[in-house]
Parts: C-alpha cells; structure tokens; sequence
C-alpha cells in the first residue's frame, strides 16, 4: 500500500511508471477499436477520434507552452487553418469549380496525401506569421497578441459567406486516402492514432536534442541564452511553427472527422480549451496532454449528459490537479521532473 | 603595443538627463586584464551593457577584434568570442551543470537546428563541458542541477559557460559579489590561471580582487574615465584617491 500514501504536495507516482505508461497507453489505443466492437460499442470509436485529434494539437501546444514558455492563447486559430484548408478545397472539389487566388486557379481537392500536408503547411505559415510579430513581446503581451490574431481568424472565417459564413460548412464524405477508406470509423481512428503516434515520438526526441535544449534553455533564461550566443528568437519561432503545423493537421482530421467545418473550431473557448488539457495532463511532459486530451473529453461526453453546465464540475477537478498534481495527470506516473 | 582586441570610443549613453556613460575611451590589449572600478553609481553596469549589446550607445564606438561590433546584437558579438558572465547569477536553474556548459559549448559550435539525435550523449557537446567544469573545479558536480549548487558554485558554473565557447575576451560582472573570503579566493585564483590566455575586462568592488589581478585599471565616475593605466599609478593618482579611494587610502 505503500505507493497509495499521500507525499505533499504532488501525489506519489506508481513506481516504474515512467517507461511502462506510454507502453500501456499505446496498447490500450491499440485495442480499443476491437474492444469496442465487442462490447458492441462502435460510437465510442468516434469519440476515441476526436481525442486522439484534440491530444495531437495539445501534444503540439504542449511543445510550445510546456518545454518553450510560450504561453500561445491561439493555438485553435492554427487548427481552425487546417480545417478550412480541408472544407475549402473540398467545397471547390465537390462543386466541380475551380479556386481562383492571386490571379490563379487551382483545382479543389479530397485526395488526403494532398489535402493534409497543405493543411501542415498553412498551419506553418499561419505560426510563422502570427509568431514573428507576437515574439517580439513576452508574457501577458504575448498572450493577448495571440489571441488577437485568433480572433481575427475567428472573424475572417465568419466572413467567408461563400464558405458557410457563421453557419459553417458540412461536407459529404470525408477525405480519399488510397488504398485505405477514411470513411469507415475503425480506418479513420487507426490513421489519427498513427499520426498522433509519430507526432509524439518527433517530439520526444526533439526535446532532447540540440534544438529542443536551447527551447527549453530560453523558457528557464532567454537572456543568458541570448549572451551565450544563441539567436533565440529564430528557435522559438521554429518551434512555434511546427507546433502551427501539428495543429494544422489536427484541424484537417477534426474536419474529416466530424465532416464540418465551422468558425467554432477558432473560437478563443477553443484556444482555452487546449490550455486546459495541456495542463490536466500534464505540461512539459508529452505524453500528458494525450491523457488529458482523453480526460477532457471523457468528461464532457459523460457531465454534458447531465447538465449543460458541466463545466461547473470540470472547474474544481482542474483546480485539483493543478493543486495537488502539480504536473497534471502524467505527475501521477512520472514525478521525475524533466525541467520546463 | 599590438592592435587592442578591444576599442571602445567616445561612448556615450542617456537615460533622459543622466549621462550614464560620458564620453568613455579605453582599450583592451589581447591576453590583458582591465579592471573597470568606480563608486556605486559610476554607471560600471551600464558600460557593461553597451560592451555585451544590451544596451546600444546614443554615439561612440565598439570595435572588436577587428570589427565594429557597435550595433551587433547580443548573440552575434557572443559568436566572436565575447563572453560575459552576470552580476545576478545568471545559470538554467532547470538544468544539470554539464547541460549548462554544453549548452555554452553548442552555441559556438554553429546552429542548433538539429530535431533528432540526443544532444546529451554528444561528445563533440559533453566533451568539453567535462574540461570547463573540470577547469573550474566544479567536475564532482556535473550532475547536480544547478539550482541545488551552492551560490559560490553557481558562480563557478558561470565562469565554467563563460570560458567554454573559448572566448577571445571575458566580460565579468562582479564575479566576487556576494561571496564569502574562501569561495573568493578561488575565483581569484581561477582567474589568475587564466591571465595571459584571454583578455578580461573585470568589473568588480572588492578591491584586493582588483589590485591583484589588474594589468590596468579604468576609473569611473559619474559616467566619465578618470583615470586609466597600471594598479601603482591608480592607486597613487590624487584625483582617484579623492574621488573614489577615499581619504583613509592615503
């Protein structure tokens, strides 16, 4: 019983934890969708997507926020990008009309292969554009700018009238991935949980390489890094577009997924939402937001049933982890403290 | 005399009505050690500023092995081989002191966007750390993370970062501040095993520090250079005595 006995001020983790969890973790997505279809539970496996979609741009937040310091409050405008890239060129697509942009046309598209990295691309670009300008601040500054770009995203989606406007835009099938259909749940729920996989074992090494160590050296002390001779603006700003990228991909499986697009998917709510995972699981840590991604959501789908305030439970739970388990849910397996 | 690795001319800095830096002239000659001394107040930490490229002149001239570094950023005058340690200890509290020297190290060992190998089992990274902590006598503490270092290490950690990215000149800020008589003595020590190797530019307040290590000493007061030249001739010249020194040094 001695691993259930309270250490103040963080719970005490199950010993070995640390390497068996991710393992666990793995396993258990591994087998869900078999399980599911056993306990003739299939619908789950729809859900099971959308955590996997909302733990891969958490993941990817997690990045920025918990090895960077950079406290962006606009990550959903990165994955409301990439889930416009897919309702557009579907939308262009399915209408059989081209896309005129810049004195140029192009074709739409639902081919995945093509779709999904322009998504990761535009999630980039959006990163890199959006972070040059709000890097130059830091702090509150930095959060604020950032969700002043979101919203401005927000708002452009709204105006885009031949898109859905406010309304949004549903699309009929989901995208076309050769030799596999994304339109059968088990295939999808497959697909995002290998992209959600790799996503999070590139970051794992990243954060311990040598760009991942002067990440984590400007969130301790930019001023030293600086001295050191570390031009630290351009790595913070790299990663800060790899995690646009990550979003962005996520955004493009939240569109396939729910087969809609919406300005919703920007809202700031969202941005704060993907603040709260990182942070229920976990910051700095990785594997983290995955779980907390699933807590999340397992909580909403479980509370929204019996009130629509359910919010109102989530808030105390929050402030639970957050004071008892001071790195989140993965606190509970992993106390080794990686350094922030 | 060959060609100073440091030149700095004319330097000028304003803080509104205060002149903090007045029209400041020195040179650093290569391998010398230049003390920086001058009462509270004397503007040693703004000078200190304009040198390491926090802080940009309102006019005078920086030049620097060679080049006029006056409007380089920070991390590019770092690159030439100015290396500076801070006043406040300034180390990644998060990190072990290896991780904190090998980071020094990779900073000059060009640009760190490498995503994939561990950089913690590099040895063209932890090589040299091992020999900069060694050089510090701090080796039997290259694991502990340096918020757990005692404050006499932890300023040893910052001379260790300063020294690894093998620098043409050394910027220290205080380094003896706050420190007990024994941890002192050790820098100082350190410091003089250095001397001839690299050049220093040492600002500093303890003053039997100064006068030990010097090869010259510039004064400051109120933002101006009063005196410049070796530690006799600042300790007899009477303008420094009444200015600084004070009247119980005479």
């Amino acid at each position: 019983m001695a691993d259930l006995e309270l250490d103040k001020p963080a719970l005490r983790p199950l010993r070995g934890g640390r390497r068996l969890a991710p393992l666990v973790g793995l396993a258990l997505l591994l087998l869900l969708p078999p399980l599911a279809h056993a306990f003739d539970a299939a619908f789950y496996i729809d859900l099971a997507s959308r955590i996997l979609i909302v733990a891969l741009a958490a993941v990817a937040l997690d990045l920025i926020l918990g090895y960077g310091g950079m406290v962006s409050f606009g990550h959903a405008a990165f994955v409301g990008i990439g889930a416009y890239t897919v309702g557009i060129l579907w939308h262009h697509k399915a209408n059989a009309e081209p896309l005129a942009l810049f004195g140029m046309s192009f074709a739409g598209s639902e081919n995945a292969l093509v779709v999904w990295p322009l998504a990761a691309l535009f999630g980039a670009l959006g990163a890199l554009v959006i972070g040059a300008v709000s890097l130059r601040t830091a702090g509150v500054y930095f959060i604020m700018i950032t969700l002043a770009f979101a919203q401005m995203l927000f708002y452009l989606a709204i105006g885009l009238r031949s898109y859905g406007g406010e309304d949004g835009l549903a699309l009929w099938n989901r995208n076309v991935l050769p030799g596999l259909d994304l339109g059968d749940d088990t295939t999808f729920y497959y697909v995002c949980l290998a992209l959600l996989a790799g996503f999070v074992l590139l970051c794992r090494r990243l954060v311990d390489s040598r760009f991942g160590l002067v990440l984590r050296g400007c969130k301790q002390n930019e001023r030293r890094m600086r001295a050191l001779g570390f031009p630290t603006t351009r790595y913070k700003l790299a990663a800060f577009a790899l995690a646009g990228a990550a979003a962005g991909l996520s955004g493009a499986l939240l569109a396939n997924s729910a087969e809609f697009v919406s300005p919703a998917y920007m809202s700031w709510q969202r941005s704060g939402e993907y603040i709260v995972v990182v942070v229920l699981g976990g910051m700095g840590t990785l594997f983290g937001p995955v779980a907390g991604a699933a807590a999340f959501l397992l909580l909403e789908d479980v509370l929204s049933e019996l009130t629509e305030h359910w919010q109102i439970v989530l808030g105390p739970i929050l402030l639970f982890v957050v004071h008892f388990a001071r790195r989140g849910l993965w606190g509970l397996v992993d106390r080794e403290g990686r350094d922030g | 005399m060959a060609e100073p690795l440091l030149q700095v001319r004319g330097l000028v800095k304003r803080f509104g009505g205060l002149v903090a830096t007045d029209r400041v002239d020195f040179d650093v000659a290569p391998g010398e050690v230049h003390a920086v001394i001058g009462p509270n107040g004397a503007g040693k930490t703004t000078l200190v500023s304009q040198l390491a490229g926090e802080l940009a002149p309102d006019a005078g001239l920086i030049r620097f092995d060679g080049h006029d570094i006056t409007r380089l950023p920070v991390h590019r005058r770092a690159l030439r081989g100015l290396a500076r340690s801070f006043q406040v200890t300034s180390v990644l509290k998060g990190f072990t002191a290896r991780d904190n020297v090998a980071l020094a190290v990779q900073a000059q060992a060009g640009h760190s966007f490498r995503f994939w190998r561990d950089a913690r089992r590099d040895p063209a990274l932890t090589g040299p750390a091992a020999a900069a902590l060694e050089r510090v006598g701090l080796a039997a503490a290259a694991d502990t993370p340096a918020e757990r270092l005692s404050y006499g290490q932890q300023r040893q950690l910052e001379l260790a970062m300063a020294l690894a990215g093998g620098p043409k000149l050394l910027l220290l800020d205080e380094p003896m501040a706050g420190m007990g008589g024994g941890d002192s003595a050790r820098i100082v020590a350190l410091l003089r095993g250095l001397k001839g190797s690299l050049a220093i530019v040492l600002v500093e307040h303890d003053m039997d520090a100064v006068f030990q290590l010097a090869d010259r000493i510039t004064v400051l007061v109120e933002g101006r250079a009063v005196a410049s030249g070796p530690p006799e001739a600042i300790r007899a010249d009477p303008v420094v005595r009444r200015a600084y020194l004070g009247e119980d040094a005479a």
